[in-house]
């Protein structure tokens, strides 16, 4: 175990450091920040003298290096947008709302996704779960930024209900939930047709003929094994909730998270703070990665770790 | 000694499948009845209906199958309808009567140890503390030949040869001293060797528990070993029913003749029976007449028209071994000797087997 998850740390430091790399040329291709950060009427010397002060008149391989060893000590430089502030700390302020809306998207879409999927499965073909897979595919092919317009429209112009931006956690509810619909159907078209395929299978007619019971046969033996695929695709939907539909689900809800900061550091040239946000968002997938293949060791035990 | 009292009775069942493509006739009247401790053998190329006819004795036909005749009676008990039907079937099921399927490699579920699921039997059908049902499933494993079974207990399937999984598989299904076993062609999957250890298992069990067996098999070879007595299955009916010994001495319908001579030597186990020449009908449209008419080398314009009955087949006294002494020493067991065929031509029939 323990050499497995060195193993799986070095090659989640291997994709950090290919993201991370994408994102620092990229975002030389975007302009130079230096227009951004000065007044339109600031004199060609003032401009100079910033882009000296930023390291940005040195080569790129120059930059590239000083921002690698920099960032090995967690010291991705200062924003130039929030005037001075370590890039770091912006993005450790930002990132407990995004986390609070993931989270608790991914709890909702867990608790809803099983129980509807394996509801369905039980009698494939059946009025219920026409029903059930009807709702689902609206629900996975509902764009969010659509989604969470209907539901402010909805609730916030016409009942004042949501409240806008930050709050206490009664702002979490509908961006939570926007957050979470797709991928509630989503997973649960995976946990139904997993099931489907469980319930088929020759070692429930054998669990059958020995006289286990239904409650026992879905609940244990269907449900377990269904969870196999299904972990990969829950982990899945957890890394694009983090490292991309919060971003639309923080906008239309005026959420203030790493989505929100994101958008903002992009708009701005914000070069620093960009590269921060991608190295943290990087980060946090390959711990989800790590995560799921822990669990799928637990779930499964033909898979083997070493 | 097998008691001629029959445990099981099946009465002219009939099951159909309602395909897409229509409805299927898969078990059209089959009757037959196992004696307590008694080996029956099924036999009858892919398709007849073997699986089908041994599912009902459990009651797991589910759609799109459905029982639309006959019954099941389990010691006098429907297994098929009356109002206490579900609560019999889920006293039987598992319990008195067990089932063995022909895949081991599929019939355990991957992600539980062995060990859990022998315990999940035992306590769903005996009132067995956890650490009394381990020591039990400890027990039923070292009883069908598995070797350290301690340790084997808390493996998982994938950690098993098949024929280990189809000794996990009998032990479960012994692990409530059922009084039948089905056996649905238990050794199909398994290498030659291996098969001929689980045969002998089975025959063991079958002797020391005084068991009733079904045993389902595509091989002749199989049956001789094992079997008291022999139903064959043609296009969902019986085709012939009898001891097993006098089925080889002396076949009395065509079908179970034919399947006789391409199985070489009975000594001899084959994987599958050599295919006789032609096709089973369709059964979604069985014909008129007898099933076996468009293949039998027998066949007369009568067979066309009507269906032959499985009827009592009295043999011409002077045929088989008169002065066979093991023959006339099976007479006079309390074992069931009567022989039924359904064939209008029975009696040529044998007469040719034996000429
Ligand atoms: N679930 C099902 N749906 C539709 N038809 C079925 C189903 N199960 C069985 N049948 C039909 O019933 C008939 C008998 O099948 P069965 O499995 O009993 O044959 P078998 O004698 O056991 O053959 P094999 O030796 O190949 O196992 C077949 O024609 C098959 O098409
Ligand atoms: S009834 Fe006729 S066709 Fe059928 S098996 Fe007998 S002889 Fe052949
Ligand atoms: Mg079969």
């Amino acid at each position: 175990m323990g050499r497995y998850l060195s193993q799986r740390l070095v090659q989640g430091l291997v994709v950090i450091l290919g993201v991370t790399t994408l994102v620092f040329v990229v975002t030389r291709m975007i302009g130079d920040p230096v227009n951004f950060i000065l007044p339109l009427s600031a004199s060609e010397e003032q401009r100079a003298a910033l882009r000296a002060d930023l390291g940005f008149d040195r080569s790129i391989l120059s930059q590239f290096w000083s921002f690698l060893s920099d960032a090995v000590r967690l010291d991705f430089g200062e924003s130039t947008y929030f005037r001075n502030e370590d890039a770091l700390g912006i993005v450790r302020r930002f990132l407990p709302k995004t986390l609070q809306l993931v989270v608790a998207g991914m709890i909702v879409a867990f608790v809803l996704s099983v129980p509807l999927g394996a509801i369905a499965a039980l009698r494939p073909g059946k009025l219920l779960d026409k029903f059930l897979v009807t709702l689902s595919l609206i629900g996975l092919a509902t764009p969010q930024f659509f989604l969470g317009q209907v539901i402010l429209l909805f609730t916030s112009v016409k009942f004042n209900l949501v409240q806008f931006g930050d709050g206490p956690w009664t702002h979490l509810i509908f961006p939570a939930l926007t957050l979470a619909l797709p991928a509630i159907g989503r997973l649960t078209m995976v946990v139904r047709s997993a099931m489907i395929d469980e319930l088929n299978s020759q070692y429930v007619k054998a669990a059958r003929a020995k006289g286990v019971s239904r409650r026992r046969i879905v609940g244990v033996h269907a449900l377990r094994n269904a969870a196999i695929p299904f972990v990969t695709l829950f982990g899945w939907e957890v890394i694009r909730a983090l490292a991309g539909y919060t971003l639309v689900v923080e906008a239309v809800f005026d959420w203030p998270g790493l989505g929100d900061l994101a958008i903002l550091s992009i708009r701005e040239r914000d070069f620093f703070l960009i590269q921060t946000i991608v190295f943290v968002v990087a980060v946090m997938v390959v711990l989800v990665n790590i995560v799921i293949d822990i669990a799928y060791k637990i779930i499964d035990p033909r898979v083997k770790i070493a | 000694m097998i008691d001629p009292t029959p445990v099981l009775e099946v009465e002219h069942l009939q099951i159909d499948f309602l395909t897409r493509r229509g409805t299927v006739h898969a078990v059209r009247d089959v009757s037959f009845t196992i004696g307590r401790g008694e080996t029956l053998g099924l036999v009858g190329e892919s398709g007849s209906g073997k699986s089908v006819t041994a599912q009902a004795l459990l009651g797991m036909i589910e759609l799109p199958g459905r029982i639309v005749g006959g019954d099941v009676r389990w010691k006098g008990e429907s297994l098929v309808r009356g109002p206490h039907v579900r609560r019999t079937i889920e006293r039987v099921r598992g319990q008195e009567i067990a089932m063995v399927f022909q895949d081991p490699m599929t019939s355990l579920d991957p992600v539980f140890t062995v060990g859990s699921q022998v315990v999940e039997v035992l306590r769903r059908h005996r009132r067995l503390s956890r650490k009394a049902a381990k020591a039990r499933a400890v027990e039923l494993l070292d009883i069908v030949g598995i070797a350290n079974p301690t340790e084997r207990i808390s493996q998982y399937p994938f950690e098993m040869s098949g024929g280990m999984r189809q000794r996990v598989l009998i032990a479960m299904a012994l692990a409530c001293e059922p009084e039948l076993l089905v056996a649905d062609e238990p050794t199909t999957a398994l290498d030659v060797t291996i098969q001929a250890q689980i045969l002998e298992l089975v025959a063991e069990l079958q002797q020391e528990l005084r068991l009733a067996v079904l045993l389902i098999t595509h091989d002749l070879g199989v049956v001789a070993g094992v079997c008291d007595r022999v139903a064959v299955m043609y296009a969902g009916k019986i085709v012939e029913d009898a001891p097993a010994a006098d089925l080889y001495a002396t076949p009395a319908h065509p079908y179970s003749a034919a399947l006789l001579r391409s199985t070489p030597r009975l000594d001899i186990v084959l994987d599958r029976l050599v295919a006789i020449e032609g096709a089973p009908p369709d059964l979604r449209r069985p014909p008129a007449g007898c099933a076996f008419a468009t293949r039998c080398p027998f066949a007369i314009d009568h067979c066309r028209e009507e269906q032959p009955r499985l009827e009592v087949f009295e043999p011409v006294p002077n045929a088989v071994g008169a002065g066979d002494a093991e023959t006339l020493e099976e007479l006079e067991q309390p074992a069931r000797t009567e022989r039924t065929v359904a064939c209008f031509r029975a009696a040529e029939v044998r007469e040719e087997v034996l000429s």
